[in-house]
């Protein structure tokens, strides 16, 4: 999920490394080791994984946009303050994530340095507006529903910074879907009109939901390294697929309907979707989507106004080193 | 140039029935006061802490990973140190 | 068709109890309008820790008003179907973010206030009034803590930040008189032992806000004119706009539940 547009160059690689130390490493991780950040890596390993968790930690950070746009008019007090503690949350697992990031070698300044020069990704569904309260419903039940597919996972993975931040990531999460879930239960349950605005936004959604997950198996490229080296525990459709079957029902449940009227259950239980548009998809990574501009704008800008604040506070703590420790330095 | 960049901290929070620190993540803060500010919000909104430590990351010396055999397999074999090792009747009672 | 604004029946508690509700709920959502814009992802954090603090006193202050003035109204009616001629709270919580330095100083003037005053109604002789004040004492006690820390790196940070600093304490310096105001709806209820007169804490607060401000190495604002009249809906043209946001869904949709 935080692959996406990760280019392929890791399989250009060709670092002189001992072919020794290579087979320990895979030895370490075929036995369910976990690799902390002092461990010996392969060069690939340290690249790809830096380049996910980042990716990840972007995601969160501009994924408190299209929430963030709906707490100023959150219509009751109860959900104003369940939406602002849900957006904090995922600047906490932003802050995790960059953290773990940090461990294999890059600092946060040069991977936030990065993403708003358009250099790193971030989830493709944060380039989607939020247009009515339905989506802030929706967004909690569907994407965090997705991301919750993908990180339970995650919480085994090989790196064990990364696997720690998922499973504090994990413990917080469960509160997100549960409340976009009773948002649009209420919805279903209110007027006509508020039935239709939830009917609406799932629409809206619900096929940039499936692309989340990736292109399909058959075309994903990194698939390989990943799951070697124990990042990647299952595969893009198998987790879209799992994502779909679990969704389906909760769909009926709520007397929405989902937009995909070839949508079949098969003799296994699976519910069989339609082909996905993979050409917006692509246009969304290349930049394309309804809110790219927007987003990266709104980050470039809290960024650079924000950044008198910062010296403010490194110049203070400066004037106010001990004199002595200063000294000591020298 | 390069972004300047804020230092690193590390933080421990011991919790409400624990009785050790314990590491739960990091965070960047260019003074103590603000670390502790920050540790407060951003790992203690669940009731999770009772006390928090942060410490400059560069304070901290690990041990090497590589030197894993040479600082902690000689004291596997040392099972005298372990109470299961001897045998006392049981007519004793506990001990 | 829009919802129409509520009638409340201002008895003396009543309003008390919305003008501090409206206080804590019009700041908190000033505050809300940072996430995700904050210099930094350890302010995000902070700023909505503050902001859900403020947004949990105003709704427990309108739940109890609610009950008190007893003809069924609760905390989101109370929120969301009051216009601007209705609503109670200071000036100096409505005025727009501005830049960081403004929210730091409208942080910093209100919280040394709100810390002193619900240390003070502690002692209420109002049992559900002492006790909102002592959960909201050990808020107010952090916010203070937070925005003093941030007026001394902004004042003595960088010559940028010292003058933006500076200026927002000559914008905000006039609004700070109301916060010490003391009417004739709240005099029998202070004579009662169940308020406080806002004007016994202004000493301490004055002292707190000039040592803060001269470590800071920023100076007070001359002058001692005073702005008000928040606390009978007088307010500035910010709030019109602040209440149309806030306030545009209950109002589309009559009777809806969210």
């Amino acid at each position: 999920m935080y692959t996406q547009a990760l280019n392929a160059s890791e399989s250009d690689e060709r670092q002189v490394e001992d072919a020794v130390r290579n087979a320990a490493f895979q030895a370490r991780i075929d036995d369910e080791e976990r690799i902390e950040p002092n461990d010996w890596m392969p060069a690939g390993y340290r690249k790809t994984l830096t380049r996910q968790i980042s990716q990840h930690a972007h995601s969160e950070i501009v994924g408190m946009l299209p929430e963030g746009n709906w707490i100023t008019r959150a219509p009751s007090l109860r959900r104003k303050a369940a939406l602002l503690a849900k957006v904090q949350d995922e600047c906490g697992h932003g802050l995790y994530l960059y953290a773990a990031a940090e461990t294999l070698g890059t600092s946060r300044e040069e991977l936030v340095d990065a993403m708003l020069a358009g250099k790193a990704k971030y989830s493709s569904i944060f380039n989607y507006p939020t247009l009515t309260w339905a989506d802030i419903g929706t967004i909690g039940w569907l994407v965090d529903g997705a991301a919750i597919m993908n990180q339970i996972p995650l919480c085994r993975c090989s790196y064990g910074p990364y696997a720690r931040a998922m499973i504090r990531v994990c413990k917080e999460e469960s509160f997100h879907q549960r409340q976009g879930f009773e948002i649009m239960l209420t919805l279903c349950r209110g007027s006509q009109e508020q039935k239709a605005m939830a009917q609406d936004a799932l629409e809206r959604w619900w096929w940039p939901v499936l692309m989340m997950f990736g292109p399909p198996d058959k075309v994903s490229q990194h698939g390989d390294v990943s799951t070697k080296w124990k990042i990647k525990r299952f595969s893009n459709d198998e987790l879209r697929q799992k994502f779909v079957d679990a969704t389906v029902p909760q769909a009926k449940f709520l007397g929405l309907t989902i937009p995909d009227p070839a949508l079949r259950q098969d003799a296994d239980g699976h519910w069989r979707y339609s082909e996905i548009d993979w050409d917006e998809f692509k246009q969304v990574l290349a930049g394309n989507g309804p809110c790219n501009r927007d987003r990266m704008a709104a980050r470039r800008k809290a960024h650079d106004e924000g950044a008198w604040v910062r010296e403010a506070a490194a110049a203070f703590a400066e004037k106010r080193k001990p004199r002595h420790a200063a000294q000591a330095a020298e | 140039m390069a972004t300047p960049t804020t230092p690193l901290w590390e933080v421990f929070i011991r919790s409400r029935n624990g009785l050790a620190h314990k590491h739960c993540g990091s965070l960047h803060a260019c003074d103590a006061t603000m670390a502790l500010q920050a540790a407060r919000d951003i790992f203690t909104r669940r009731g999770e802490g009772l006390s928090i430590w942060v410490v400059p990351s560069n304070a901290i010396t690990a041990s090497d990973p590589s030197e894993k055999g040479m600082m902690f397999e000689p004291a596997e074999s040392k099972i005298y140190r372990h109470p299961t090792f001897y045998e006392i009747p049981e007519e004793v009672g506990h001990m | 068709m829009a919802a129409p604004s509520i009638k409340v029946s201002e008895t003396p508690l009543v309003l008390y109890l919305l003008r501090r509700a409206d206080d804590a709920l019009i700041l908190g959502h000033r505050l809300s309008e940072w996430c995700g814009h904050a210099p930094m992802l350890e302010e995000d954090m902070a700023l909505a820790n503050i902001g859900l603090d403020l947004l949990g006193q105003a709704r427990e202050l309108y739940t109890y008003a609610a009950r008190v003035e007893g003809k069924g109204n609760d905390e989101d009616k109370l929120a969301y179907l009051r216009d601007v001629r209705q609503y109670r709270n200071l000036l100096l919580v409505e005025q727009p973010n501005g830049d960081f330095a403004h929210t730091m100083v409208r942080q910093f003037f209100y919280s040394v206030f709100a810390d002193l005053y619900w240390r003070a109604m502690m002692k209420s002789s109002d049992a559900t009034l002492a006790a909102i004040a002592a959960r909201s004492e050990k808020e107010s006690a952090y916010h203070v803590r937070h925005s003093s820390e941030w007026m001394l790196r902004l004042g003595d940070g960088t010559a940028q930040s010292h003058a933006r600093a500076q200026t927002a304490i000559e914008d905000l310096w006039a609004f700070t008189g109301e916060m010490f105001a003391l009417d004739q709806a709240e005099r029998a209820l202070v004579d009662a032992g169940i308020a406080i007169d806002p004007a016994a804490i202004r000493p301490q607060w004055l002292m707190t806000i000039s040592n803060i401000i001269g470590q800071a190495t920023l100076a007070r604002a001359k002058g001692d004119w005073m702005q008000q009249g928040g606390r009978i809906g007088h307010h500035s043209e910010h709030l019109g706009h602040l209440l149309s946001e806030l306030q545009s869904l209950p109002r589309t949709f009559p009777g809806a539940r969210w």
